[in-house]
C-alpha cells in the first residue's frame, strides 16, 4: 500500500477534542479526492467514534494521550489509525459486537464500533489488557471501493 | 452546541444547533432532565434542524430520554434532520421507535 502523505496528531483525552479530531482528519481527507459530503460525514463519525471509545474506555476518568495517523493512500484512499495507551480490550470480538457496551449505565449504546463498520471499507482492532488500543481504518473514494474490495 | 427550550402545551421543545457528541451529551442530558423533573411536560419534540453531527454519544442521550418518556407514558418525536443525522437515527433503529416529521408543526400536531 503506497502512501502518498502522512500526518500525526497527538491530544490528551480531552472530550473537547472531540470535534477538533474529526474535523482535523476530514480537512485531511480531502487531500485524497472529491469525497461526497456523505463520505465526509462517514468518516468524521468513524473518527469521533474512534476517539470517543479512547477517552471514555480506554482512560476512563484518567487522562492520557491519543494518537491519529493519517495516510492518504494511492488509488484514492485514506488509512486512519486511532491509538491510545489505556487499558485496553479484554475480548475484541465482544467489543466489536452491534449494541455490547460495558458502560449501559452511563447509557452507551455500543454502536461506535458498528458506525466504524458501516462507515469504512476496512477496520481492524488491535488490543490487549494493559497494551492500550489501536483502531485501523481505511475507506475508498467510493468511485474505487469496487476495485480496492 | 447550543440548546433552546420552550413548552407548547405539553410538549418540550428541544432546539438543537451545532454538533452532539460525547462531549456536549451531557449538557443536553441535564437540560432536559431538568424540565422533566418539573412534571409539565408529557411529551418531547427534538427539532435537530440546526444540528449538523451527531454520533453515538448523541444517540445514547437521546434513547435515554426516549426511556423516561415511555416509562411515564410519554412520547417523544423529531424533526426536520439533516443528512448525517438522519443515517445515524436509521442505523440505530431510532426511525422505528419514534416518529420523525419534516417540521415542528406536524410533529406538534401528532404528539
Amino acid at each position: 500500500m503506497q502512501i502518498k502523505n502522512t500526518m500525526l496528531l497527538s491530544f490528551p483525552s480531552f472530550s473537547q477534542n472531540e470535534s477538533f479530531a474529526r474535523q482535523a482528519v476530514a480537512a485531511f481527507a480531502l487531500q485524497v479526492g472529491d469525497w461526497t459530503l456523505v463520505e465526509l460525514d462517514e468518516i468524521m463519525t468513524a473518527v469521533s467514534e474512534a476517539v470517543t471509545n479512547a477517552i471514555i474506555h480506554a482512560y476512563d476518568q484518567t487522562v492520557g494521550e491519543v494518537r491519529i495517523r493519517a495516510n492518504i493512500l494511492e488509488g484514492d484512499g485514506i488509512e486512519i489509525i486511532v491509538e491510545d495507551d489505556g487499558i485496553g480490550i479484554d475480548n475484541i470480538k465482544q467489543a466489536l459486537e452491534p449494541m455490547f457496551t460495558t458502560k449501559s449505565q452511563q447509557e452507551r449504546t455500543g454502536m461506535g464500533f458498528s458506525f466504524m463498520e458501516s462507515f469504512m471499507h476496512e477496520l481492524v482492532v488491535t488490543s490487549a489488557p494493559n497494551q492500550g488500543t489501536s483502531v485501523r481504518m481505511v475507506k475508498w473514494l467510493a468511485a474505487n471501493s469496487d476495485t480496492q474490495g | 452546541m447550543q440548546i433552546e427550550l420552550q413548552m407548547k402545551h405539553r410538549t418540550l421543545v428541544v432546539r438543537l444547533t451545532g454538533e452532539l457528541d460525547h462531549h456536549t451529551a451531557d449538557a443536553l442530558r441535564t437540560a432536559i432532565e431538568r424540565e422533566l423533573d418539573r412534571d409539565v411536560a408529557t411529551s418531547v419534540l427534538l427539532n435537530l434542524q440546526g444540528l449538523t453531527f451527531m454520533d453515538s454519544s448523541g444517540l445514547g442521550v437521546i434513547l435515554g430520554r426516549y426511556r423516561r418518556l415511555s416509562q411515564m407514558d410519554g412520547r417523544m418525536a423529531a424533526c426536520c434532520l439533516n443528512q448525517q443525522v438522519q443515517r445515524i437515527f436509521e442505523l440505530s433503529g431510532l426511525t422505528r421507535i419514534m416518529g420523525i416529521f419534516p417540521n415542528e408543526e406536524l410533529a406538534l400536531e401528532q404528539l
